[in-house]
């Protein structure tokens, strides 16, 4: 009997591996055409540029260790979409919410440079998803009152927020030689880095937090009433779920998710708070997200895939004079390929 | 405050919403047909982006808006063979689109950035040759201008007073009907996505041929977004969009005036106000208008429903 249903599983299995493998290498294969068109279109050395796009992610272990770097943001704002997603609702505004956290551990680390590390690194860490909280906390509330859906204000937000940012900089913080950085943050206030590299906390901070989220869906009650009422709203309201409650908190917990993305890249990659430094990590996460299902392994994949292609968008900067943006081509490129072909990626959701 | 700077902050926010206006009818019409297209930030800054260089190039800026046109219904066309053809999510193909958007816009752009244009020519007013030329100029606007509010009683006259309209505003309640009565879902939907870029694109070429007159990344600054959530507050409806355009229009004169009175505000946050307007004004009439949207709006159509 028991070993019926293993075999009965495997093959599912099996083909599942299949269609996962071959899901990641045709994306990287289309990925990898795009950015060929890209260089013969503006007419660059084709070798050249695959050479250092190579060498800039799997060719060395510095270029590794920077695809690595690359992707603790995308980790983290892909789970500030992947969370609300799990009650339906798309969190489009992670760009605003990683704009308002930077912002907010910023000040904690301007404000409080005496304080020693393991005091002023966990209170960024509060202030950095307390300000992501914030931002999200209209949308959740328009939403659950019904009257504005929350893609709509999310997205709005977004242009809001690097504004704000910038504000603060200009008006408050900005350094004396220098209106368009803060100064830089004390060594306290910087999320400790490994192996010699550029690799920060911030993995472990999205690595943990990805965990969690697996484990609270699977195995807590509050996950089982979230994906019900992802499934079916109606159906858990009658059922005495508190939806209105798990609306606004997911929402809300996304986006101090999305929040410590940006704590993390201003006290673990830059230093500093930056102007418009953060060129679309939000929404990217929405993307890998979107790509991943959801689901956190996958989140990991999409990660790497996206991180390599900013590498790739490094490279078309530096050896062919292109704008940065042209790396959207690429993303875009490799998203158009993903959701034109929903039979081979899997279910959607309408 | 004179009386004159209340006039010129007036005049350069018209200047500012028309763009708004075009490309919030666009989404109208899309949106009429069951296509949401968050990407509409992206479409307008490939129509700004190919508008200009086409202007540049042949320097003929008539031409440059036909090509800003064309250039928006093409990307949309992109929206229609991921959603249409290939069942894709909406919101997904649409942001997506967005992407696509930033980095081709940016790709053509790139050669142009610092050009300046052959503009489209500014008729005056009738009535006002005879006032002093700096509060003539005040008057004289360009045809595209004086073109936003017939073009928005032309798409009220296609949307409900012929059968096409009709066709396409079926479509976007009901799919299964539209297919029951003989007709192509799919087909009438890539026809509304092909008008809706490329009043998309009319828009966005306003905006670099004739109000900015040159090209930098990113320069729609969010206008698609605002427009996106204007079609919600107009109630899908391409006169109520007029309104909503007043009202960015108005957001904007009120930013300049600020700006002008010497206020001392910094313009980061001055810059903030149309999103914040727009947000305010979706809390306050959101709820009432729900059930002016199309009843299919996002669904998915596979062709056997």
């Amino acid at each position: 009997m028991r070993a019926a249903a293993e075999s009965r599983r495997s093959p599912a299995l099996a083909a599942r591996i299949r269609s996962g493998l071959s899901r990641y290498l045709v994306m990287i294969a289309v990925t990898l055409a795009l950015f060929a068109i890209v260089l013969l279109v503006s007419g660059s050395d084709l070798a050249a540029s695959f050479r250092g796009l190579f060498r800039s992610s799997f060719g060395s272990l510095y270029g590794l260790s920077e695809v690595v770097v690359a992707m603790i943001p995308l980790l983290l704002t892909a789970l500030a979409v992947a969370l609300p997603w799990r009650v339906s609702l798309i969190n489009v505004g992670g760009e605003g919410q990683l704009y308002i956290g930077a912002a907010a551990a910023t000040w904690g680390a301007l404000s409080f440079p005496g304080l020693p590390p393991v005091v002023l690194l966990p209170l960024m860490m509060l202030l950095g998803f307390a300000g992501g909280v914030l931002w999200a906390l209209v949308p959740a509330l328009l939403r659950a009152a019904g009257t504005v859906n929350e893609t709509i204000t999310t997205l709005l937000l977004n242009s809001v927020a690097p504004k704000i940012a910038g504000f603060l900089i200009f008006a408050f913080w900005h350094s004396p030689m220098d209106t368009v950085k803060t100064a830089n943050f004390v060594p306290a206030a910087r999320l400790p880095a490994f192996f010699g590299s550029r690799i920060h906390l911030g993995i472990i901070m999205g690595g943990a937090l990805l965990a969690a989220f697996w484990a609270f869906m699977k195995w807590t009650r509050w996950g089982l009433e979230m994906r019900a009422i992802g499934g079916n709203p109606e159906a858990a309201r009658r059922a005495g779920i508190p939806v209105r409650r798990l609306l606004l908190l997911s929402l809300c917990a996304g986006g101090g998710v999305a929040g410590l993305a940006g704590m993390a890249q201003v006290s673990g990659f830059y230093g500093v708070l930056l102007l418009n430094f953060s060129n679309g990590l939000g929404f990217m996460g929405f993307l890998i997200c979107w790509m991943a299902g959801g689901q956190p392994l996958g989140i990991v994949l999409m990660s790497f895939v996206v991180a390599v292609i900013l590498a790739g968008g490094d490279v078309l900067q530096l050896t062919s004079n292109l704008p940065f943006a042209v790396i959207n081509i690429l993303l875009a490129g490799t998203l158009f390929v993903v959701l034109a072909r929903p039979t081979l990626f899997g279910r959607q959701k309408s | 405050m004179t009386w004159l700077a209340v006039m010129g902050v007036l005049s350069s926010a018209i200047f500012s919403g028309v763009s708004l206006l075009y490309a919030t009818l666009g989404e109208v019409v899309g949106q009429r047909s069951g296509v949401v297209n968050l990407g509409l930030e992206g479409v307008m800054l490939v129509g700004a982006a190919a508008g200009f260089a086409a202007t540049v190039i042949t320097g003929n800026p008539s031409l440059g808006i036909v090509v800003a046109m064309l250039a928006g219904g093409l990307m949309n066309l992109v929206l229609g063979y991921l959603v249409i053809n290939r069942g894709a999510n909406q919101l997904a193909s649409g942001l997506a689109l967005m992407f696509f958007g930033f980095g081709l816009s940016a790709l053509i752009g790139k050669p142009y950035v610092g050009t300046r244009a052959a503009s489209i020519p500014r008729i005056a007013l009738p009535g006002t040759a005879y006032l002093p030329q700096r509060i003539a100029s005040l008057f004289s606007f360009d045809l595209l201008i004086y073109l936003a509010v017939p073009v928005a009683l032309l798409v009220w006259w296609l949307l409900y007073r012929t059968r096409w309209g009709l066709a396409l505003r079926a479509t976007g309640e009901s799919v299964a009907a539209v297919y029951a009565s003989g007709r192509d879902p799919g087909a009438i939907r890539y026809q509304a996505l092909f008008v809706a870029g490329m009043l998309a694109g009319l828009g966005s070429a306003h905006l670099a041929i004739a109000y900015a007159m040159s090209w930098t990344e990113h320069m729609t600054g969010g206008r698609g977004f605002i427009a996106v959530a204007l079609v919600i507050f107009s109630g899908w409806h391409p006169v109520r969009a007029i309104y909503g355009a007043l009202l960015f229009s108005g957001a904007v004169a009120f930013q300049l005036l600020l700006q002008s009175a010497g206020v001392p505000v910094s313009p980061f946050l001055l810059d903030t106000i149309p999103f914040l307007l727009t947000i305010l004004v979706l809390a306050v009439s959101g709820g009432g208008r729900r059930h002016l949207a199309p009843a299919g709006l996002g669904r998915l159509y596979s062709g056997r429903e």
